[in-house]
Order: structure tokens, then sequence, then C-alpha cells
């Protein structure tokens, strides 16, 4: 048995060890919020984040998680008001919306680093998160709403 | 909510009474998409009409509840293009609903819910807005109507004295009010009036205001459903191996090892390959990747990218004329001054961020299907071929679609799944790894081309002349479709042959040469390839006639105006002509597609970046789609295109050896990342023309803006894309 911690509710597993954490998270828990898009973490579409620092959960067996608290797009707020969700929502983000829960978890744990990044700051962070759809305007502008000191307008690099 | 049976068919608009006593409006198009009369473009192409079931689903556009909301069938599948937002702004506006209170559903497979503008239920084509445009404005004024009527018998006034606003009707002299949920149970006993008038545009409330995503809160806490979301009792997934060459066949299999992962359940032959049926994705994909099978690669086997462009090469002249004005080889013969080049595109991948997948779960007497689709019509009939059922025991259950860009307009997928849930009789969802999603793709096909054109003495352009080889996106579609369509394929040659400029001599001619890579429908489709050529060539012929590339191409698109519009537009945003930061330059590039028109000026400086060939620094993008439904999603729309297509211009290449795909995941087929997307600038032209197309149209003129850069910085010219510095051609 393998016991983890996803969005502070402990859960036992028996499952095979090596299994990546995505598909416990997406088909043994049923938290389908987390992303599949494309298994060798090149996409960002599965983060969710562990001890609060993002996480590619395709690659990670479910093995690594134990004794870590796990935190998905399911459990990044109660109310769908983190900064950054509500930040997405007032920049209109989302298109076909499949990477957004990745985006989001990403620039979630960004804020909480770095309250106010700079564009390369965003630039380095954000950039192992694809978004097919070209968001990427949106989500920078989303960012630095959600930082502490929001500007106006960006400046891309 | 089953139709009357003492209703007419043929009403245009229908009520129903429902359980909850709403008011239920409906509507049938069944019959009004064209037929098909030999020409062959998509849109009039009359593929074999599906027997879609007339009544037992609810032919339901639009529910008005007691509880006051408003619930809207979208009949158009949301892949991110905002659609789901834009129809229920169609029906609000001439409702005056409260935008608030609009919910959407996607709609079942039904042929009331066809696209007027294709006869299809089918999201492709940038169609959905043209096509449903005056329809859903009729349904939506229809039911204002008969709320009103049902307020002003209930007050015992003239209908005149009333109007209606934001989900209310108001008695003017009175001040006296009822919402709509208050209404809905008279309502829905008044017959419905016919011919309601529409407002004209400018009087339009919400059309033309940015309104936020009816699909937004969904999509920022992960509840949003994808077809790879979907969950049923008992649900078993499947993973499939299918042959790495296009076109081979199973030979044998050795499932053993398969068999001792634990929670494998059935490993089966469908179509496509072996399927390995499981509790859950991981379980199958290990089982799968277990398996030892053998195939018949088949003659196949030794395709390459290079033999199939000397295959074109060798064919181009083997073709037919699509368009023929003046007589252009002559006019070329008989010049001194005149310009040919070869240009080259390659077979791209969707690579939707959704991996392919669909649920089905397929019964002795009925069968349901979950599924991210772009073409429910198509869906129906893989689901009736497959279970034997009639359409009436099959419901189409259409999720959010992760991306879209065509690929979902196929059916791969979807008879996968409705093989595998055949074959055990239990829910089964088959999910594609990222490696099956580029490897067995429909491609944008690649494409060669020879184009020569010609200026005289006094540098007027005047012969143009474009040979095409490539294959043919309708083959598949249409039986016998090389002589039924007689050679000509619009998927191919738009984007060509609608060339917009004055030349007095155009030759446009397309070889048709089939090969074993299967093509499809891709963002923009025959535009996107042949807005790069057509609009680099233009660019290196206005340096033949030593002009600037915008003065030429104005000078040869008099009278068209919303050419010239978005031409003018774009270059004064941008600042053509104007001093530019040291080592960069500028590239245009115009084209009109789907019903609207773009403009678009890259800059650019040849700096390598990372795995870039160059540094794409902004894009100034004006563009008039005629009348703007939500501006915030219009321009939404133009920056996804845009940065889909810089994509595909910058590092997009598919590339074949030994018949089967050499890329496999995002580190051989990238996708163009946050550090890596230039600024865009969007300008929209306030337009009171037919609405256009938005989805598709960002796309075709960002290729040969960029490439025509690349020019302005190093004199060299871009004929093969994706763009490689080693690869640019002196002129």
């Amino acid at each position: 048995m393998i016991s983890i911690n996803v969005n502070g509710k402990q859960h036992e597993l028996d499952t095979d060890p090596e299994t990546p954490l995505l598909w416990v998270i997406r088909d043994i828990l049923g938290l389908t919020g987390t992303k599949y898009g494309c298994g060798m973490s090149l996409c960002g579409a599965c983060t969710a984040h562990l001890d609060g620092n993002p996480i590619r959960t395709c690659v990670v067996p479910v093995s690594a998680a134990v004794g870590k608290n796990i935190t998905t797009i399911e459990g990044l707020s109660k109310n769908n008001d983190h900064p950054v969700q509500l930040a997405w929502l007032a920049e209109q983000v989302p298109q076909c919306g499949y990477c957004q829960s990745g985006q989001i978890m990403t620039a979630a744990a960004l804020l909480a680093k770095t309250p106010d990044p700079s564009d390369s700051e965003i630039n380095a962070f954000m950039s192992g998160n694809i978004c097919r759809c070209g968001t990427y305007d949106r989500i920078r502008r989303a960012i630095k709403r959600a930082s502490s000191t929001p500007t106006k307008d960006n400046e891309n690099v | 909510m089953s139709e009357p049976a003492n209703m007419d068919r043929r009403a245009f608009l229908k009520t129903s009474a429902t359980v909850g006593g709403g008011l239920v409006l409906g509507f049938s198009l069944f019959g009004c998409g064209p037929k098909f009369d030999g020409k062959t473009t998509i849109k009039n192409l009359r593929l074999e009409k599906e027997d879609l079931p007339n009544n037992f689903v609810p032919n339901m556009w639009l529910r008005i509840n007691a509880d006051n909301t408003v619930v809207i069938q979208s009949a158009s599948s949301e892949m991110g293009q905002g659609v789901m937002t834009a129809i229920p702004m169609l029906v609000a506006e001439e409702l005056e609903a409260d935008m608030s209170l609009v919910h959407v559903e996607f709609a079942p497979a039904h042929n009331d819910f066809a696209n007027p503008a294709s006869g299809y239920q089918i999201t492709g084509g940038s169609q959905s807005i043209r096509g449903f445009w005056k329809p859903m404005r009729e349904a939506g004024a229809t039911a204002k109507e008969m709320l009103i009527s049902a307020a002003a018998l209930l007050w015992g006034v003239d209908s005149v004295e009333c109007y209606a606003k934001k989900g209310k009707v108001i008695h003017i002299p009175s001040n006296k009010s009822f919402t709509f949920g208050q209404l809905v149970e008279h309502a829905a006993k008044l017959k419905v009036p016919e011919n309601i008038p529409l407002k004209e545009p400018q009087h339009f409330k919400l059309i033309g205001t940015p309104q936020a995503r009816l699909d937004g809160p969904a999509k920022i806490n992960g509840s949003a459903v994808f077809g790879i979301d979907v969950k049923v009792p008992h649900l078993l997934v499947a993973c499939v191996a299918r042959c790495p060459v296009f076109g081979g066949k199973l030979i044998s299999y050795d499932d053993a090892k398969t068999k001792q992962i634990a929670g494998i359940r059935h490993v089966i032959v469908i179509d496509s390959g072996v399927a390995v049926i499981a509790d859950h994705f991981w379980a199958a994909k290990k089982g799968r990747d277990a398996l030892t099978i053998k195939w018949d690669e088949g003659e196949n086997k030794v395709l390459s990218s290079e033999i199939i462009r000397q295959k074109f090469k060798l064919a181009i002249n083997d073709n037919k004329s699509v368009r023929d004005d003046g007589d252009a080889l002559e006019a070329l013969e008989n010049s001194k001054k005149k310009i040919s080049a070869v240009f080259e595109t390659p077979f791209l991948a969707h690579t939707c961020m959704e991996p392919m997948n669909c649920t089905a779960d397929v019964h002795a007497t009925y069968c349901h299907l979950w599924v991210p689709t772009q073409a429910q019509e198509f869906a129906m009939k893989a689901a009736k071929d497959i279970s034997g059922l009639p359409a009436e025991q099959i419901q189409i259950h259409t999720t959010f679609l992760g991306g879209g860009f065509g690929r979902r307009a196929e059916m791969d997928f979807i008879i996968e799944a409705m093989q595998c849930s055949n074959a055990i009789q239990k829910p089964v969802k088959v999910i594609w790894t990222r490696e099956d999603d580029v490897q067995h793709d429909y491609y944008r096909p690649a494409t060669y081309n020879e184009l020569t054109a010609a200026v005289d003495k006094d540098n007027n352009a005047i012969a143009w002349r474009h040979d095409i080889a490539g294959p043919s996106i309708l083959e598949r579609y249409v039986p016998f479709a090389k002589i039924l369509l007689r050679g000509k394929d619009d998927t191919s040659t738009e984007g060509a042959a609608n060339l917009p400029y004055a030349i007095p001599n155009i030759a446009v001619n397309y070889a048709w040469v089939s090969t074993a890579i299967p093509v499809g429908f891709w963002r923009s489709v025959g535009n996107s390839q042949n807005g790069f050529i057509t609009e680099c060539f233009i660019d290196e012929l206005a340096s033949l006639a030593e002009q600037d590339p915008l003065s030429f191409r104005k000078n040869l698109l008099v009278g068209h105006d919303r050419h010239l519009a978005v031409l003018d537009l774009a270059a004064s945003k941008a600042g053509w002509n104007m001093p530019l930061p040291e080592g960069h330059f500028h590239g245009i590039a115009v084209m009109e597609s789907f019903g609207s028109y773009v403009a678009q000026i890259a800059e650019v400086s040849i700096q390598a970046h990372e795995n870039l060939p160059i540094k794409v620094h902004k894009v100034t993008c004006a563009a008039d789609c005629g009348i703007i439904v939500n501006p915030d999603t219009v321009e939404a729309q133009l920056q996804s295109a845009i940065i889909f297509g810089l994509t595909a211009a910058l590092t997009g290449e598919i590339s074949i050896e030994n018949g089967r795909v050499m890329q496999s995941n995002f580190h051989d087929y990238p996708q163009l990342r946050i550090d890596e997307v230039p600024k865009i600038e969007v300008h929209l032209i306030k337009s009171a023309e037919a609405v256009g197309g938005v989805g598709e149209i960002g796309v075709p003129a960002i290729a040969p803006a960029v490439a025509n850069a690349v020019f302005a910085a190093t004199g060299k010219r871009v004929r093969k894309l994706p763009i490689r510095l080693d690869e640019l051609v002196t002129v």
C-alpha cells in the first residue's frame, strides 16, 4: 500500500509504486483537472505542487510523493479565488483551456517564490508550459495582475 | 420534450412544453444545406448526408426556465475559439436576455443542428458564427416577441406599450414588469409568430462588446470536462498499438508479457492495430508497450520525404487549370524581366494539447459516445456503422475540446473506441499518447510549387504562373474523388487560385498527387501553405519591379478596398518604412480567407534564439472580419492563429523516413513557448460587412510576413518552410 496526501486528504492506494503520479491523481483519485499532454515533462500540462514546488506529475512516480503534500488545481483554492485564478479570469486567458491548469499551477508557484516577477523571470519559470492556443500574452498579463505590484502594461522581451 | 405529433415539422420555429413549465424554442434547419452541385468547395461539397435522428432528442435551441435562466444549445463545438460565448450573445442580443443568466449546453447529434453554412453538424471552416448568425438571432427575437405578448395578455394591455430589457418585460406607461421566468408558462401556450424583424446592427447592445467567456470559470479550476476526463461507471481504458508504417498490416502479436501486468483486462485486434484494454491508462500503456508485434509494413516501408518530393516534382506538369486569366504562358515567354522560384512546404501535425481520445459504451440496444469532436455528424455515422444500431438508439455527448485545428473532424479515434467497446460490450475510453498523436495524424499536406512571374519594361506586373503539386484532402471523403472532382481540390488551391492582385495574365494549375501519407484539414487549410507561397512570391515580384513591397501590393489591389484598408492600418500602426531598432527589419503580407481580410507586419532580427533561426520581435496585425460579435475573443483568436502559424514557420516539419514519421513528441516537434513569442498587436477594423470567419484567418499571413522580413534583413529569399537560414536562396 502507498499512502499519499492530495489536497489535504490522505489516500491509501494499492498501486504500482512506479506509476506516474499523474495517472494516480487522474485515474484512481478521479481528479481530472491535472492534464496529460506529453508524458515526457515537455509541456507542463500535468503540473501540480509537491510541498509547494511545481512538478511534472507525468514523470514523477507516485512513490516519490509519499510523505509529502500534493496540491492539484482542485486544491489550489476553496472558492476559485486564488489570486492567479482571479487574474486568469480578469484577463480572459483560457481558450481551449486544456493547458491552463498546468499554467495556473506553475504561475502560482512562481508568485509564491517571486511575488513581483520581471518579464525574464516569468519567461524562465513559465517556458516549460506549452499553450497550443498561444495564450501567452494574456498569461503574462495575468501573472502581472496577480503579482504584488501589478503593472498596467507589460513589456514583452 | 418530444415533439407533439400534431406539430408541423416544416415549421421553422417550434415551441414545446417542458416538464418544468419553461418556454422552449427549437427550429429545424434540416434540408437547408446546399446540395452538391459539382463545384469542389468544402462549403458545398455534399458528403453522403447522414441519416441523423429527427425525433428522439429534444430539438431544443433555446429554453427559458421559470427560474429566469436561459439555456442555449450550441451546435458548434467549443475548442477554444469562443463559440460557446458568441452564439449565446447572438440569442441574448435579440432576446434582451441578461447574459449573467445565460447557460450553454452542447447540442446532441441531430439533423436540426446542422450548420446552415455547410449543411453538416460540423465545427470547421470558420463557419460557426457565419452559419448561425441569422437563425440564432431569429430564435432570440421570436422568443422575446412571445414573452412580450404573454405579458401584454396578462396585463390586458397592448403589446406595443411593452418592451424587453435584461431579462424582463416592462410595461412603459405603468412601469410594471415581469421577469422572463414569470412569463414562460404563458408564452409557451402562444402560437409561434413568424417573420419577426431582427435588429439593425446600429442597435446592437451586446454584439460588438467584449464579453467574458462563459467557459472561463470552468477552465481555471480544473472542472471543465474534456473528452479525456469523462467518467463512466466501470470504465476501462485502451491504448492501441498501430503499425508505424502508413498502410501496414498486422501479421501476429504476442501478449504474454502484457497479460502479466496488473490491471490488463483484454487484448483485442481492431482495424487500426492491437488494443490493450485495462483498468486505467497506465496499465494499458504499459501493456501496449509490452506487446511483441509482427507487422507487414507493406510497400510504403521505403517511403521518404525525399521520394514524395521527387514524386511531386515529376508530376507537376500533369495538372488541371484552376485559374486561367489572359495568356500567362505567352506573356511569360515574351517577357524579358521575369523571376522563377520553387517553393516547398512540409507535412504538419496538429498536436492539439489534449491528445486524441474517445469514450464509447456500446450495447445491444443503445450506444453512448462521449467525445471531443468537431464532427458530430460523422461520429454518428461511425457509431451506426460499428454498432449496427439506428441513430435513435445512439447518443453523442460532445465534451470540451482541448484544441481542434481540424484534427478533431477525423473519425479514427472514434472508430477505435467504438470497435473496442463493441467487442467487449463495456464502456471503453481510448487514449492516445503524444507519440501516437504526432505519428498517426492526418497531416497538413506537403506541397511542391513552381512559380514564374514577370513585369513589363515599366515594371508593371504582367504575368503570374503558379503550378502546385500535392495530395488532395478531399480524396478520402468522396468516392472516386479525382474523377468526380475532375482533378481539382479547392483545399489544395485556396489562397493561390484566388490571388487578388490585378495581373492581366494569371495561370494557376494543380497536380493532384496521392501519397500514402494521410492528409487532412489543418487550421486555415490550403491558405496555410498558399498564403506563404503567394505572399512571398509577390514580394519577390516587387523586388524585381524595384518597388516597395507595400506600394507594389497596393497598386495591384485598386478596388479591393478591404485588402487596402487592412494593409494601410497595419502599415500605419507598425510604422512601415519608419526607422526600426538596429538590426530589425519589417516584412508584410496580406490575405483574404474565410470571408475576412488580414494584413500582418512582422518585425524580425537575424539572431538565433535557442532552437529558433531568427527572432520575431513584434507582429502588427490588422483585420477586417465584418461585423464582430465578441471583440475580445477575436483579438485572442488572431493572437492564437499568429502563434500557431509562426510555430509552423519557424519549427514545423513532419518528415518521413522508411514509411514512418520521424518526430514523436514536443522535443522534436516543438511548439513556441512564452519566451519565444513576439509581442502581437491586433487592430480590428470597425466593419458593417457580413460576418466573416475568425478562428483560422490569422494563420496564412504570418509565415510570409516573417519570410519577407528575413529577406529585408539578409537579401536572401525564404522558399521553403520551416525557415532555415542555411536554406535561404540568393536571388
